[in-house]
């Protein structure tokens, strides 16, 4: 390892790894924003990556460097040695935006990652320092790309029409001047394909599986969490226990049951299985907190003459507030998202939720762009919940412990 | 003199706070035995019967009437009965049936009586597939028509049985777990289901690490970044499911196409179908959906370590990676071991993401997309219980090292 340990052998390493990370980078971002063909070059990458990297260390002047590499790359992008090529077809701008882009895109970071560090000898923290700042940078493009390129994909797919998608599946830009025609796919599902009344069905459907989970778990809790009785050490852990069945064990049961009773196929059904889901998790979840709540306040309560009903009614739940907005958005969205009960238990398109509508629009006769408006309803309303929300949701994700 | 002693054993106080908590958990603990427990003991039981998916429907007879020569002097009411099942008889077969006014009977078969407008007949048994008509000669008075409409329509005939349900006698069958373990796929399932657990897991957690790591300093856009890096997990399956088998499609999707483009395969690749890639591409999506899980509690226990420790070592001179190496991973050695063990027990345990990307095909089988497959694509019911049995025994052990493991750790 020590023979890397020279600005300038480290240097130009991370800067010819940069520039392929970079030159990826850019070539999928143009290809998917343009629709034209980019795509990285091997030789460009080595020979400025490497210029930029022997560069870089004690550079005093970052903005040189990267003009310069803006430059250069603008240059060669009309050459066979492009770090970014750059198809025949696309004009002016594609090279100018893909050899700039390249140039800062790979001399600024460079130039942070080697600052501080010597050209000659470096020690083991300058080296180390350089080689995080490397990683560092790279995680935040890996994370976001693998992160947003689906859901990107997702709405852009769900705007466009069968023909552009086949013509071109690369070309993600879409064409503003069609208004609210970009559209069509959301305003044909909502018309042709029932997906209001999913929505609705899927929204009440979880606002109810709220509810009876809080019916059901906030006594269950208060007695795990406060009260003392034979066999509350076992019960509070049998309650994770009751995680670890998979779904699809009860399904079956669960299935083959409400075959016989006539409960397939009914609102009703789903309504009682979807809390029975969602219980342990909630009641875990809110035994926690109420431990951490001061039992002092409580026997106060207790002292002015009021039951244990009462307490938890007037003390308790007032105080774990914040508790009970993150374990209903866990809840909710654990509901909103199901799909396999759904799946199993509805076969009747005028009783299915959201989830199990979009399962039925997986077809080969159905095009593509309604599959994917219909993963945008599902999504956004979630999404809008999360991030509205995200303080409660975070704190109910992780003490909603692992379950997914 | 007495001495005081403190009371002994558990006082009315004790024994009422006992019966209050007992009665304020009944309710989830009935739903619980009514979901959870009671199903899981259906599983065993199904398990050891040759049942079918059409063996749900228990036997019934069927019954169809209508009116034949309306327009004749003597009409002809017609019951045609059968049994709906090919194996089971039925016993104490009863059709029963409101006659509308104007409709008088002229002849009843034997097994039949009337009182009044109620008609009621004693089939008695039905043979396995078994069929009989019954022919009732009426006089009508009135308009044929709708005569014809209040005796087919307006009143239902009724008809009830009795037969045996292959889920409730005492035939019993070592049959379903020989199917399952002979089948020449099993080994295949065995694999992809460890293959899957454990790189999934392993992958999830190794991910989340690096993306915990990236995101425990403050700076501008971080709560943005975290916000974001949670999309996966929060999204429905259904929609990053479709999305991802979109994106990879072999034919049209844009990774294909980018690929292509960028030089790096002449032909397209079938992600999802081709062994042993579409495996690994399952595996990639848990890794993906599911790394923001780790990333979440490896964050929140980076930024409840003490500082001091950190600048302690900044004195000593140690390095960056020295830090991590003897500080941070050994502080964060608890979360990640109880983040791998309830991971890996849910890895297992995960379903739809596989039936949802591949439909368990090309190798991606494991054994819970093999309870669904048997069950429901095989329609052996009884095979499909057998998986699920197997997978019950892999989750007692799991859970056993669990509780030997998570006891020692902080719980979750």
């Amino acid at each position: 390892m020590r023979a890397f340990w020279y600005g300038y052998v480290t240097g130009p390493i991370l800067g010819v790894l940069w520039a392929f990370i970079m030159a990826t980078t850019l070539a999928v971002l143009l290809s998917f924003t343009t629709g034209e063909a980019f795509r990285p070059g091997l030789w460009g990458c080595i020979l400025l990556g490497a210029l930029v990297g022997l560069a870089a260390p004690e550079n005093r002047m970052g903005w040189l460097l990267a003009l310069g590499a803006a430059v250069l790359g603008v240059a060669l992008s009309y050459t066979p040695f492009s770090p970014i090529h750059v198809a025949e077809t696309v004009g002016m701008g594609g090279h100018l935006s893909a050899g700039i882009g390249f140039g800062i895109g790979l001399a600024w970071p460079v130039t942070v990652m080697m600052a501080g560090a010597p050209r000659g000898a470096l020690n083991r923290h300058e080296w180390e320092e350089a080689v995080i700042r490397f990683l560092t940078g790279f995680g935040y493009i890996f994370f976001t790309a693998i992160v947003a390129i689906p859901f990107y994909v997702m709405v852009m797919t769900s705007l466009k029409t069968q023909g552009e998608l086949i013509a071109n599946p690369l070309d993600f830009s879409i064409d503003l001047s069609q208004g609210w025609g970009l559209f069509r796919s959301y305003s044909e599902l909502f018309r042709d394909f029932n997906f209001g009344s999913y929505m609705w069905t899927s929204f009440y459907v979880s606002v109810l599986t709220v509810f009876i989970t809080l019916a059901f778990s906030i006594p269950g809790a208060y007695a795990v969490a406060r009260l003392k009785f034979r066999g509350q050490k076992a019960l509070s852990r049998s309650i994770l226990l009751i995680y670890m069945v998979p779904m699809i064990v009860l399904a079956l049961p669960i299935y083959i049951v409400f075959s016989m009773t006539g409960l397939r196929n009914s609102i009703l059904g789903i309504v009682m299985i979807y809390p029975v889901t969602t219980i342990p998790v909630a009641l875990y979840m809110l035994q926690g907190y109420f431990r951490g709540l001061p039992g002092e306040v409580e026997e106060a309560g207790l002292m002015d003459g009021l039951n244990r009903l009462q307490v938890i009614w007037k003390i308790t739940l007032p105080l774990s507030l914040p508790a009970l907005a993150s374990v209903s958005l866990y809840v909710f969205m654990i509901a909103w998202n199901e799909f396999l009960l759904a799946f199993m238990l509805l076969d009747d398109p005028s009783k299915f939720t959201l989830t199990r509508g979009i399962a039925s629009l997986n077809s080969s006769e159905i095009p593509r762009q309604h599959l994917m408006a219909g993963a945008v309803i599902a999504t956004v309303p979630v999404m809008a919940l999360f991030l509205g929300l995200e303080k409660f949701m975070t704190r109910g994700l992780t003490a909603g412990s692992v379950k997914g | 003199m007495t001495t005081a002693t403190p009371p002994k054993g558990r006082g009315p106080l004790a024994r009422r706070e006992a019966r209050l908590a007992w009665s304020l958990l009944l309710p989830t603990l009935t739903s619980v035995m009514l979901v959870v427990i009671l199903p899981l003991l259906a599983i065993f039981w199904i398990s050891f019967k040759p049942v079918g998916l059409a063996d749900l429907r228990p036997p019934a007879p069927v019954v169809r009437e209508d009116l034949r020569d309306a327009d004749e002097e003597v009409a002809t009411l017609r019951y045609r009965i059968r049994n709906s099942s090919q194996d089971e008889p039925i016993r104490n077969t009863v059709l029963t049936d409101t006659l509308p006014a104007g409709v008088t009977v002229q002849a009843l078969p034997e097994i039949c009586t009337l009182e009044g407008a109620a008609l009621r007949c004693d089939i008695g048994e039905l043979e396995p597939g078994g069929r009989l008509t019954l022919e009732i000669p009426a006089l009508l008075d009135g308009d044929p028509d709708a005569l014809e409409d209040a005796i087919e329509d307006a009143t239902p005939v009724e008809i009830t049985g009795e037969a045996d349900n292959i889920l409730a006698n005492f035939e019993f069958t070592l049959e379903n777990f020989r199917d399952v373990f002979d089948a020449r796929e099993f080994w295949t399932v065995i694999y992809a289901t460890l293959f899957y657990t454990v790189v999934g897991t392993i992958g999830a957690l190794v991910v989340g690490l690096f993306a915990a790591m990236l995101l425990n300093k403050s700076f501008k856009g971080q709560g943005v970044l975290r916000g974001l890096y949670l999309f996966p997990y929060v999204a429905p399956v259904i929609a990053v499911a479709f999305t991802w088998v979109i994106l990879l499609d072999p034919f049209s999707g844009s990774v294909n196409a980018l690929l292509v483009q960028m030089g790096v395969t002449d032909d397209t690749i079938n992600f999802f179908g081709e062994r042993p890639l579409a495996l690994i591409m399952v595996t990639v999506f848990e890794i993906w959906r599911y790394f923001p899980l780790s990333f979440l509690f490896i964050l929140a226990r980076m930024q409840s370590i003490d500082h001091d420790m950190y600048e302690a070592a900044d004195v000593d001179g140690a390095s960056p990676f020295q830090k991590f190496r003897y500080l941070s991973l050994p502080m964060l050695m608890g979360i990640l071991s109880v983040l791998f063990l309830l991971r890996f027990i849910w890895t297992f345990n995960k379903f739809d993401d596989i039936f949802l990307l591949t439909g368990g095909n090309a190798g991606t089988r494991t054994l819970t997309v093999n309870v669904y497959e048997q069950a429901f694509a095989v329609s052996n019911i009884g095979a499909g219980a057998a998986v699920a049995v197997v997978i019950l025994i892999c989750l007692l052990i799991f859970s056993w090292a669990f509780f030997r493991f998570i006891s020692r750790e902080e719980g979750l």
